[in-house]
């Protein structure tokens, strides 16, 4: 792995030319038995896979409207084709979003409609032959489920619902990827995806308080499993001891602390990303959320406040009304919902982002900031993309955008945007999002981060940018490891908490 | 005989596409959405969605987003389609309504911009190696066809006339069941024969993209899911067998 290189920038923006199998057999580590049979899946490849895998497929087209629609919309016209940062890192055609939808629209083709049934050439359709299965779990494990390519789509077709069904019909025979379902069984056995015990939780989160009370003299609470408390904080596991991530969890205590705010963590429930998502499957996700749901009702809280983390807020936002009820609006006669929404406190978003949290805190006058703590930086703003394109903040569409901003913009003097065609809803994937933040697909993770590094150098060339910040766990680990492939330093990204710990006020007002 | 051949012909093609048709579109409406997926930012009201999926389908406004080419070329295409295909209601109405009167000699104009556009989007495939490694023969047959009914209209326009008083009485008399004498000029064989192949291929192929894009739930749902709980039938079951 340390012959990984950067690839070289292009000096202008162009459309790379194909490099057909740069990526080929380059996909990530084979899941095994031990971890699949943790989650119900079958250990090994089944010796009935393409059967299986066929009525797998026939059963998701009958579950999913997007994925039934999506296989049939398409007319290949290429809108999608220059937009997935892996097809411009890696130029290989099949990381085309189009290209990497037909390795499972041709076989939809051959075995599900009538042309495909009669002229599979002229239509290009498929028979599920070995290949074309190993190459699903090649380039189906080179998509990020970022949704770029849906922004740009005439059809709306978003290859991030086709990997996903990828995904699971592969986990269905036995074919799983081993970082993501190995994860998804500490959740279940742990409580995080980090596999951090609960103790061991509580020790660093003591540990923490004593680091800021040196820090800053206040004693900002980190508070654990509180009976009762207003709040409870959801967050990825990476924020309880990753650097930059811990940064930004010091962040998150103080605004509590700051406005007088009584909040909790949950040893049972530490974790807001969800893997469930990732692998396509609604049985892991709708489980992994149930825990969330679970320390909800057990802690008693009237508000649920989710952590800086990509994926998950777009499960948290999107889905967890729908999977678990943590939410609002749902039927008098929805019992399973009705349970824990009488319990939570409507004035507020259920669930809110801490981001929403902030700054509502903010326009309520609750907090001060001495920006001046935040000179050092040049700061820019990487949207992450799935909150960019799968979630949303406040009461307006595109808030996601704007509240970072204008918390970063509240807590610091030096702010500037990137090239306006990779930002908001066009913005890149860090390269690591979806499933592929492990070491065995680091080349590609390389790779896949070119397009945000480019304009990233842009703006540290033009504007002096020293800071990236951003509000994904994934992002921060993504660009902590790339970042120094590509000559920057690694401490240049952090979390959009982290600028507002630098700055926040903690003595009395 | 080519008259009781071309009746027969479209009469089964129109069966097939109109039930083909439907059918697909019950497919897609019956298949359940169980999670909200709208790209986001998106609307939070109904009418915003309304709104959306206008700018989508007349403006092609995602595509805009993505390449001025393509959108330009499927945009001549779409919207000479459109006319071309209004202006063809004066062969199935009598008398003829006025405002296809009013668009008639537009629509002839659009007949070489829809040509122009097919061209342009032919040349894309042919020439640009991305799309040209992402298309299938049916995309370039797809093409083509759509060519041939626009260079055969043209030239029974431009080139070499036909009789359409007699190509309007055909077709009338097909709407009621009464077939009458069709032209035997080649041109026109040509021209109705593609169309027939058209209308049978239609609910089969990727020419599913215009009923599609009204069920794509990226584009067709309202961002509302903190707002309100959305559950579907298959999921809401989870529910009663676990908890």
């Amino acid at each position: 792995m340390a012959d990984i290189v950067a690839p070289a920038y292009r000096t202008i923006p162009i459309i790379p030319a194909l490099i057909p199998g740069a990526m080929e057999g380059k996909g990530p580590f084979v899941a095994n038995e031990k971890i699949n049979e943790a989650l119900g899946f079958p250990g090994k490849l089944v010796d009935d896979w393409h059967d299986k895998a066929i009525a797998k497929m026939g059963d998701l087209l009958n579950k999913y409207r997007s994925f039934r629609v999506f296989m049939d919309a398409c007319v290949h016209c290429g809108a999608c084709s220059d937009k997935c940062h892996y097809f411009i890192g890696t130029q290989d055609p099949k990381n085309m979003p189009v290209a990497r939808q037909d390795l499972m629209r041709s076989v939809y083709r051959r075995y599900f409609t009538i042309p495909g049934k009669l002229f599979p050439k002229l239509v290009g359709a498929r028979d599920l032959t070995r290949e074309v299965l190993d190459e699903w779990f090649n380039y189906y494990h080179q998509c990020s489920e970022c949704r770029r390519c849906s922004v740009f789509c005439p059809y709306g077709i978003d290859t991030a619902e086709i990997t996903m069904a990828a995904r699971e019909i592969l986990d269905h025979i036995g074919y799983g990827q081993k970082y993501s379902n190995e994860i998804i069984g500490k959740v279940h056995k742990i409580g995080n995806n980090l596999g951090l015990p609960g103790p061991a939780l509580i020790d660093t989160l003591e540990g923490l308080e004593e680091d800021v009370k040196d820090a800053t003299g206040v004693d900002v609470k980190f508070p654990i499993d509180v009976k009762g408390a207003e709040v409870l904080l959801i967050t990825p596991s990476a924020d309880f001891f990753a650097e930059p991530h811990i940064d930004s969890l010091i962040g998150y205590a103080k605004v509590f602390h700051a406005t007088g705010t009584s909040w909790t963590l949950s040893s049972m429930s530490s974790e807001a990303g969800n893997f469930g998502m990732f692998i396509g499957n609604y049985d892991q996700l709708r489980t992994i959320a149930m825990r969330i749901r679970q320390a909800a009702l057990e802690l008693g809280v009237k508000r649920i406040v989710v952590g800086e983390c990509g994926h998950a807020w777009r499960v948290a936002y999107s889905f967890w009304n729908t999977l678990t009820g943590v939410g609002d609006g749902a039927d008098a006669n929805d019992r399973f919902a009705q349970m824990l929404q009488k319990q939570l406190d409507h004035r507020y978003k259920q669930p809110s982002h801490i981001c929403e949290f902030t700054w509502d805190m903010i326009q309520d006058e609750r907090l001060t900031f001495d920006k001046s703590l935040n000179d050092k930086h040049i700061i820019t703003f990487h949207d992450s993309c799935n909150v960019a394109r799968g979630s949303r903040m406040g009461d307006l569409p595109g808030g996601q955008f704007e509240i970072p901003r204008n918390i970063i913009k509240a807590v610091a003097n030096n702010f500037v945007e990137m090239a306006p065609n990779t930002t908001r809803e066009q913005t890149f994937c860090c390269g690591g999002g979806g499933g592929v933040l492990t070491d065995d697909l680091l080349e590609l993770r390389v790779k896949g981060a070119l397009p945000r590094m480019e304009v990233l150098k842009q703006s540290v060339d033009e504007h002096g940018v020293n800071f990236m910040a951003t509000i994904c766990a994934i992002c921060k680990a993504q660009f902590t490891k790339v970042l120094p492939i590509y000559g920057f330093d690694r401490k240049m990204v952090g979390g959009v908490h982290q600028l507002v710990s630098n700055a926040i006020q903690l003595g009395p007002k | 005989m080519a008259s009781i051949v071309f009746a027969i012909l479209f009469y089964l093609a129109t069966l097939l596409f109109v039930v083909g048709l439907l059918y697909r579109i019950n497919t897609y409406a019956r298949t359940p959405a169980p999670l909200k997926i709208p790209t986001t930012p998106a609307p939070t009201t109904t009418g915003g969605v309304v709104l959306r999926m206008t700018r989508e389908v007349v403006f092609f406004e995602s595509l805009f987003k993505s390449n001025l080419w393509i959108w330009g070329f499927g945009m001549l295409f779409h919207a000479s389609l459109a006319l071309v295909t209004l202006r063809h209601l004066r062969y199935f109405t009598d008398p003829v309504w006025a405002w296809v009167e009013f668009i008639q000699p537009f629509g002839i104009y659009a007949g070489i911009t829809m040509l122009l556009g097919l061209l342009g989007l032919w040349g894309r495939r042919l020439f640009v190696e991305r799309i040209r490694y992402i298309s299938t023969p049916s995309d370039h047959l797809m093409l083509l066809l759509l060519i041939g009914i626009a260079v055969s209209g043209l030239m029974m326009k431009f080139v070499a006339h036909t009789d359409v008083v007699a190509v309007k009485g055909y077709f009338l008399g097909l709407m009621h069941f009464n077939v009458q004498v069709l032209p035997s000029d080649l041109l026109l064989v040509a021209h109705l024969s593609m169309v027939v192949a058209l209308l049978v291929v239609f609910p089969f192929s990727k020419l599913l993209h215009a009923p599609g894009v009204f069920f794509s739930p990226t584009r067709n749902q309202k961002d509302d899911p903190r707002e309100k709980r959305h559950l579907s039938a298959w999921a809401a079951k989870l529910e009663s067998e676990k908890n």
